[in-house]
């Protein structure tokens, strides 16, 4: 089969890119290896709400508009939302076929599928960010009688064993399962690391109305000083609930969630924790201070003081004088770990020479280096900050398929639909 | 070890004064509790100095029988002065100080004489860490390895055990193999 371009994935950075390809006459194909956003449907667990609330909800051609713009979708709505997308893009979709192999061929690529070969003068991969769950190689020294459980497999506490639970990582997903679980009546221990605090709600708006007024999250790739480190930064602690909530580590503590280090590693059944606690909240503090420094300038050169509440500044994280540093797990009960550690992409049905030596995909903001025609799309801060979140989608797709239209334009002159 | 005068025999380390502190600690057990002290003050560039004069202990104020001052700096190839010791070789010092202490007490113990106890610490460093290139490697020693070579009235297998003691007992050894509580403030 012969097409000019395939898009692996039909989520929304999938279908996106095929709206984009669309209104540009570029014939294309989109496989997916499920249905339509599988991954909303299949890898996250129930509670789960976008952390985007709705207004900010869009991609190419649609936008949320229901009655509650403000609040946050759920998995259910995000995957209604998204199917509603696919009705309107109405793709020339594959479901159900996985994809095996993408390899050079002929003039450009072969796509091997399980249900045929498409060969292809380009190809997007939009196969997701978080295919596969990170877990330290100090899970392997887990004492026996401890379940391991990783955000993709955890569902709700109610499916976990009774008794205490470690959570490992602080971030979005890290403080959502910490909270939960803990108030299942399961005692939660909370190693964190590196984080990243935000308040839900910053003078009566939400921080991510901040995030897009200000311009910050449109800051591009090219433009950040340290584009490894900020691409590995961990999701915000924030949660999307109907209360607004702000969900911090201040906040877990008063419910009753003991914090501690940076897991190191198990010793005989005693997990042992790193003694930069302090360290940790505190640059995360100094992190959160600075955001709202800038946002407060940018509020005050921009006329919009009075549009919005007096600035504010929050109570620091509060880090008892001595934290743990070890803890026995049989003895406290603990019969849990789950590993909100990060996700990362699925490359390796990627058979071309597109790797770094620690496995990283090589490419400049979406644009594969040394595959010329190959793209990525859906990634963490892949050309701006708020490629990260769903509404990044359509800058991001606009950007490469333009990209992609001028390759397959000058090097396939026949390849225009 | 050349000075023996104060101590009986062997390798001169005053073992029963060690031993009947320990029981001390029986029956007062706070007095135990020590605070060590540094003062850093920074040079020029990465060079700073350091001075230890006194220390809490047995309940009260102690001054050493002397201010000991030590320099730091960071080495030509990091474009530094190379005024002294790197700080993560004044680190290493501190293991063999620790672990040598140690070997010399636990054969005193043992009635073990020693003639000559050299260890060698060599630390693996990635600088990719500290240079902040790659967030994978940490800043540290990824690996830390001292050899001792011994020469003691002792078996090859006692002096084994000599060195494997040492570890179990030595505050740094410890220090870099366990987790630690470190608070950093600004006065």
């Amino acid at each position: 089969m012969h097409t000019t371009t395939v898009v692996v994935g039909a989520g929304h950075a999938g279908l996106a890119v095929s709206h984009c390809l669309a209104a540009r006459g570029i014939d294309h194909v989109v496989i997916e290896r499920g249905e339509v956003a599988h991954t909303w449907r299949t890898e996250r667990w129930e509670s789960l709400r976008l952390l985007t609330p709705n207004w900010l909800t869009r991609v190419p051609g649609l936008a949320y508009d229901g009655d509650d713009p403000d609040g946050f979708m759920t998995m259910a709505e995000v995957v209604a939302f998204i199917e509603r997308y696919a009705r309107l893009v109405a793709p020339p979709l594959e479901t159900g076929t996985t994809v095996e192999s993408l390899t050079a061929g002929g003039e450009g690529y072969e796509v091997v599928t399980d249900r045929g070969v498409w060969r292809c003068a380009s190809a997007v991969v939009a196969s997701g960010a978080c295919n596969l769950p990170k877990v330290p190689a100090a899970a392997a020294a887990l004492p026996g009688g401890v379940e391991s459980v990783t955000p993709m497999d955890y569902a709700r506490p109610e499916a976990l064993p009774e008794g205490g639970v470690l959570v490992v990582g602080a971030s979005a997903s890290g403080v959502q399962i910490a909270d939960e679980v803990h108030r299942s009546g399961r005692p939660v221990t909370l190693a964190v690391g590196e984080h990243v605090r935000m308040p839900r709600i910053y003078r009566g708006r939400d921080i991510l109305w901040w995030m897009d007024r200000t311009g910050l999250h449109d800051e591009r790739y090219d433009e950040i000083d340290d584009i490894v480190r900020a691409r590995r930064l961990p999701s915000p602690q924030l949660v999307g609930t109907p209360e607004r909530i702000t969900l911090n580590l201040n906040a877990l503590t008063d419910a009753g969630v003991r914090l501690v280090g940076p897991l190191a590693g198990f010793s005989d059944g005693t997990a042992q924790f790193g003694g930069s606690l302090r360290n940790k909240c505190t640059l995360a503090d100094l992190k959160q201070g600075r955001l709202l420094d800038t946002i407060d300038e940018w509020a005050a050169e921009n006329g919009v003081d009075d549009e919005v509440e007096p600035p504010q500044r929050f109570e620091a994280t509060r880090v008892e004088e001595t934290p743990p540093l070890t803890l026995d797990l049989a003895r406290n009960g603990i019969r849990t770990v789950i590993w909100a550690t990060g996700y990362e992409a699925d490359h390796s049905w990627i058979d071309l020479p597109v790797f770094d030596h620690k496995g990283r995909l090589r490419h400049d903001g979406g644009v594969v280096t040394g595959a010329p025609g190959l793209y990525r799309i859906g990634l963490n801060v892949l050309r701006r900050r708020k490629s990260s979140f769903i509404h990044g989608i359509e800058d991001d797709a606009r950007d490469l398929t333009a990209h992609l239209v001028a390759y397959v334009g000058a090097g396939e002159p026949g390849a225009r639909a | 070890m050349s000075d023996t005068s104060a101590t009986p025999g062997l390798n001169g380390v005053n073992v029963e004064h060690l031993l009947g502190a320990r029981n001390a600690l029986g029956e007062t057990p706070e007095a135990g509790l020590f605070k060590w002290r540094v003062t850093n003050q920074w040079l020029h560039g990465t060079h700073s100095a350091s001075s230890v004069e006194g220390y809490f202990g047995l309940g009260g104020e102690h001054d050493h029988k002397a201010t000991y001052k030590f320099e730091s700096d960071h080495p030509l190839v990091f474009a530094a002065e190379d005024n002294a010791a790197t700080p993560v070789e004044i680190v290493l010092v501190g293991l063999a100080s620790c672990l040598t202490a140690g070997v010399a007490a636990v054969a005193q113990v043992r009635e073990i004489q020693l003639r000559s106890v050299t260890a060698t610490v060599e630390g693996d460093m990635d600088i990719a860490g500290i240079l902040g290139a790659d967030p994978d490697i940490r800043n540290g020693f990824s690996n830390v390895r001292v050899t001792y070579d011994i020469d003691a009235d002792a078996s090859p297998e006692d002096i084994q055990a000599l060195v494997a003691q040492s570890q179990k007992r030595s505050a740094v050894f410890d220090i870099l193999t366990n987790p630690v509580n470190v608070s950093v403030e600004v006065s």
